[in-house]
C-alpha cells in the first residue's frame, strides 16, 4: 500500500473497519430490507453526513456546534428549490393565478419568482450553491467568532441561536420559503422521476457512495499534519498559538469543511425523501445530530455512521410502539453517553477488542485505537486546568 | 406603521413597552438563575427552562388545591415560595447526581442537561397531560387600570414586574451582602485558594446551582400569571434567556438586567410593527451581530482569562 492510500484508509484496521461498513450499507442492507425500510436507512445515512462532520469539528477540533442543522438545511433547501422549480413548470401549474411559480408562492399572492430563486433553475448552479452557500455562511460565522477567540460554550450557544433565527425566518417568510410545511411535492430530477422504487435504489447508492467518500476525505484531512494540529488545538490551544500557528484559521477551515459535508447530506436528504422543511434546521434536530456522533464515538468517523443508524432505528422503533417512552430514552441516552461512555461505541469497541485475540492483533498494529484512550485522558487533564 | 396618528403611536408604544416589561420580568428571572450558575461554574444549564416549568406546574397544582378549599385569594404568595423550594430541591438533587461529575467538561454539560430537559418534559407530559394548563388567579391579580382612556395596563404585569424587582434585589443582597455570597464570589475568583481558606467549594457549587434553579422556579410562578403552561413552555424561553446572559456579559447582575430589558423591549415593540416572527428574528439577529463584534457582552467582567 502506498503512503497516501494508507493514510486515507487509516491503516489496516481502518481499511477493515471501512470495508465492513461499506459491505453493510452497500450490500447487506439493500439485500435484507424491503424498499420502504431501505428508504428509511437512506434517510438516516443523510444524517450520518452531519455526524461525520461533527466528528471532525467536535471530536477532533473540540468545537461544539449546536447549529449543524443550519448547513444540513441550507443544502437541503438548495436542492429542494431546484426540484420545486422543475415541478412547477407552466403546464402543470396552469390552474394557478400565476402559472410557472411554485404553488406556495401562488397561495401567498406572489406574482413573480423572487430573485434569489432564479439561480436554482439550473442544476450546475444548484450544485454549486449546495457546496458554496453553506460553506460561505460557515466562513462568515467562523471568521467573526474565531478571530475574536470566541469558543467553547459561547460558540455553541451562538450557533444554536443562529439555527433558531434561520428556522423562524423560514417559517415566517411563507411566500418565499414554503413556511412551516417546507418545500413539498418534489417529483423529478431533470425529467427523471425520483419517486419510483428503482430511482430510490439509485439514490440510495449515490448517497452511500458519497458518504464513504466524505469519510475518506475526512480521514485524509485528519491523518495529515492539519489533523495533528487540530487535536493539539483541542487539548492545548494556547500552546499551539504560542508555537506560532494561527489557531483561528484552522478552526475556520474545519468549520467550513464540516458545513460542506453537512450540506451534501441535506441535499441527498431532499432527493431521497422528496421534501425539505424547517423542522430539520432548528435547535432540536441540530442537537440530536450531536448525539448521533456522541453515541458512535466522537473520535470515530465510522462510529458516527453506526451511531446515527442505531439511534434513528431506535427512534423509529420506539416512536412506533411506545411514543411516550422515546423521550425518556433519548434523554437518558444523552446523559448516559456523556457520563459513562464519552467515547461512544468506538470507545467500547476499543476497550473490549483487546480481549478477543483476533481483534487484539489488529488493534496492536494500528496507532489509531490507542489514540482514542489517551485523548480522553488528555481532555480530562485539560479540563482541570481550564 | 404610518396608518396611525401620532397620539395613537404614542399609546401603542406605551402599551407594547408595558407588555415588553412583563416579558422582561420573566426573562430577567430566568436569566438571573442562569447567570448565577454560568458565572459561578461555567456551566450552561439547558434544562433551565424546565426548572421554570416546575415552578409553573407547582403554582398550577397549588391553585387547584386552593380552589377546592376556597382560598384562591390567598394562596399565590405561598405558591411563589413553594415554587422556589420545589425547584431548589430538584436542582440540588440534579447537581448532586449529574452536574458535579461534569464540571471539567463544559460542552458535555450542555448535552447532559439537554437530555435532562427531554426527560423532564416527558415527565410533565405524563403527569399533567400534553395540553396547556393555567392557574386560577386570585381576583386581586386580574383586571387592569387605565391612567388615560386609551392606555390599558394589566395588574398581573405590574405584579410580575414588582416580583422580578424584589427577587433581583434579593439576589443582589445575597451575592454582595451575605456571608454565603462572599463564599460564592471567592470560589468564582479562585477556587483553589477558596478551598485553602476553608470554604467548602463543593457545597458552594451545589447551593449556587440549586439557587439558580429556585429562581427559575419563581420565574415559573410569575409566568403563570401572564400565560398558560405546557410541557414545552420552558424550551420556548431558553434561547432567549441564554442570549440575555451572554449579551449582558456573564457574572454581571447589572448587565443581565440591562440586556433582559433591551431584548424584551426590542422584541415586544418590533413585534407590533413587524410580524411576530420577524420581530423575534430581527432582535436575535441584532444580538448575534453585536456579540460577534463584542463577544464579551455589554458589561464584561474585568477578569483576564
Amino acid at each position: 500500500m502506498n503512503e497516501t492510500l494508507s493514510k486515507i484508509l487509516g491503516g489496516k484496521q481502518g481499511a477493515i473497519g471501512l470495508g465492513i461498513l461499506a459491505a453493510l450499507i452497500l450490500v447487506l442492507l439493500p439485500l435484507g430490507l424491503d424498499p420502504f425500510r431501505l428508504g428509511l436507512v437512506g434517510k438516516y445515512l443523510t444524517y450520518a453526513f452531519v455526524a461525520v462532520s461533527l466528528v471532525l469539528l467536535w471530536g477532533n477540533g473540540g468545537i461544539l456546534s449546536l447549529g449543524q442543522g443550519i448547513f444540513f438545511g441550507l443544502g437541503g433547501y438548495a436542492m429542494a428549490m431546484f426540484l420545486k422549480l422543475e415541478a412547477s413548470d407552466p403546464v402543470s401549474t396552469a390552474i394557478q393565478s400565476t402559472p410557472g411559480i411554485p404553488d406556495f408562492m401562488d397561495w401567498n399572492q406572489l406574482t413573480a419568482l423572487p430573485w434569489f430563486w432564479e439561480p436554482f433553475k439550473s442544476l450546475p448552479l444548484t450544485i454549486l450553491a449546495i457546496l458554496i452557500v453553506p460553506t460561505l455562511f460557515a466562513f462568515l460565522i467562523g471568521y467573526a467568532m474565531f478571530k475574536r477567540r470566541v469558543g467553547g460554550v459561547y460558540f455553541a450557544i451562538i450557533t444554536q441561536a443562529i439555527a433558531l433565527i434561520l428556522s423562524i425566518l423560514i417559517i415566517g417568510q411563507q411566500g418565499y420559503t414554503g413556511g412551516v410545511n417546507g418545500i413539498t411535492d418534489l417529483k423529478t430530477l431533470l425529467g427523471w422521476d425520483i419517486r419510483t422504487d428503482s430511482a430510490k435504489y439509485v439514490l440510495y447508492y449515490v448517497n452511500a457512495a458519497l458518504l464513504i467518500g466524505c469519510i475518506l476525505l475526512s480521514r485524509y484531512v485528519l491523518s495529515s499534519k492539519f489533523g495533528m494540529l487540530l487535536l493539539a488545538m483541542r487539548d492545548k490551544e494556547e500552546r499551539v498559538r504560542f508555537s506560532g500557528y494561527d489557531v483561528s484559521n484552522f478552526k475556520i477551515f474545519i468549520f467550513c469543511l464540516s458545513a460542506m459535508i453537512s450540506a451534501i447530506g441535506g441535499a441527498m436528504f431532499t432527493l431521497q425523501v422528496g421534501f425539505m422543511s424547517p423542522t430539520f434546521i432548528g435547535i432540536v434536530p441540530s442537537i440530536e445530530m450531536v448525539i448521533f456522533a456522541a453515541v458512535g464515538g466522537r473520535m470515530s468517523l465510522i462510529g458516527a455512521v453506526y451511531g446515527t443508524l442505531l439511534v434513528n432505528a431506535g427512534k423509529t422503533m420506539f416512536s412506533e410502539t411506545y411514543p411516550e417512552l422515546w423521550l425518556f430514552l433519548m434523554g437518558g441516552l444523552f446523559i448516559a453517553v456523556v457520563m459513562f461512555f464519552p467515547n461512544g461505541l468506538a470507545g467500547i469497541y476499543d476497550k473490549y477488542a483487546k480481549k478477543v485475540p483476533f481483534l487484539r492483533k489488529l488493534s496492536e498494529e494500528s496507532p489509531k485505537a490507542r489514540k482514542a484512550e489517551t485523548v480522553l485522558v488528555e481532555t480530562k487533564e485539560a479540563g482541570v486546568k481550564a | 406603521m404610518f396608518d396611525y396618528s401620532m397620539a395613537e403611536i404614542g399609546n401603542i408604544v406605551v402599551m407594547q413597552a408595558f407588555s415588553g416589561l412583563s416579558l422582561f420580568s420573566v426573562l430577567l428571572l430566568m436569566a438571573l438563575g442562569l447567570a448565577i450558575i454560568f458565572g459561578q461554574m461555567g456551566v450552561i444549564n439547558m434544562a433551565h427552562g424546565e426548572f421554570m416549568a416546575i415552578g409553573a406546574y407547582t403554582t398550577v397544582f397549588l391553585s387547584r388545591v386552593a380552589e377546592t378549599y376556597g382560598i384562591v385569594n390567598y394562596y399565590f404568595l405561598f405558591a411563589i415560595v413553594a415554587a422556589f423550594i420545589v425547584a431548589f430541591i430538584i436542582g440540588y438533587i440534579v447537581e448532586f447526581a449529574l452536574i458535579r461529575h461534569l464540571y471539567k467538561r463544559p460542552l458535555d454539560t450542555l448535552l447532559a442537561t439537554w437530555g435532562l430537559s427531554l426527560v423532564m418534559q416527558q415527565i410533565f407530559r405524563s403527569t399533567f397531560g400534553a395540553k396547556e394548563v393555567s392557574a386560577v388567579l386570585p381576583e386581586w391579580l386580574m383586571g387592569s387600570f387605565q391612567p388615560t382612556p386609551d392606555i390599558d395596563i394589566p395588574i398581573n404585569g405590574v405584579f410580575v414586574l414588582v416580583l422580578a424587582a424584589v427577587v433581583t434585589l434579593g439576589v443582589f443582597l445575597f451575592m454582595f451582602r451575605s456571608r454565603w455570597g462572599l463564599r460564592v464570589r471567592a470560589t468564582v475568583q479562585n477556587r483553589v485558594m477558596a478551598g485553602a481558606v476553608g470554604i467548602n467549594t463543593k457545597k458552594v457549587d451545589r447551593v449556587t446551582f440549586a439557587l439558580g434553579c429556585g429562581i427559575a422556579g419563581v420565574a415559573g410562578a410569575a409566568f403563570t400569571t401572564i400565560a398558560s403552561t405546557g410541557p414545552t413552555t420552558g424550551s420556548l424561553y431558553i434561547v432567549d434567556s441564554f442570549m440575555v446572559v451572554v449579551f449582558g456579559g456573564a457574572a454581571s447582575v447589572l448587565g443581565t438586567i440591562a440586556s433582559a430589558f433591551g431584548i424584551a423591549q426590542a422584541q415586544s415593540i418590533l413585534q407590533f410593527f413587524m410580524t411576530s416572527s420577524m420581530g423575534k428574528v430581527a432582535t436575535l439577529m441584532v444580538i448575534v451581530g453585536i456579540l460577534m463584534m463584542r463577544p464579551e457582552g455589554l458589561f464584561a467582567s474585568k477578569v483576564r482569562k
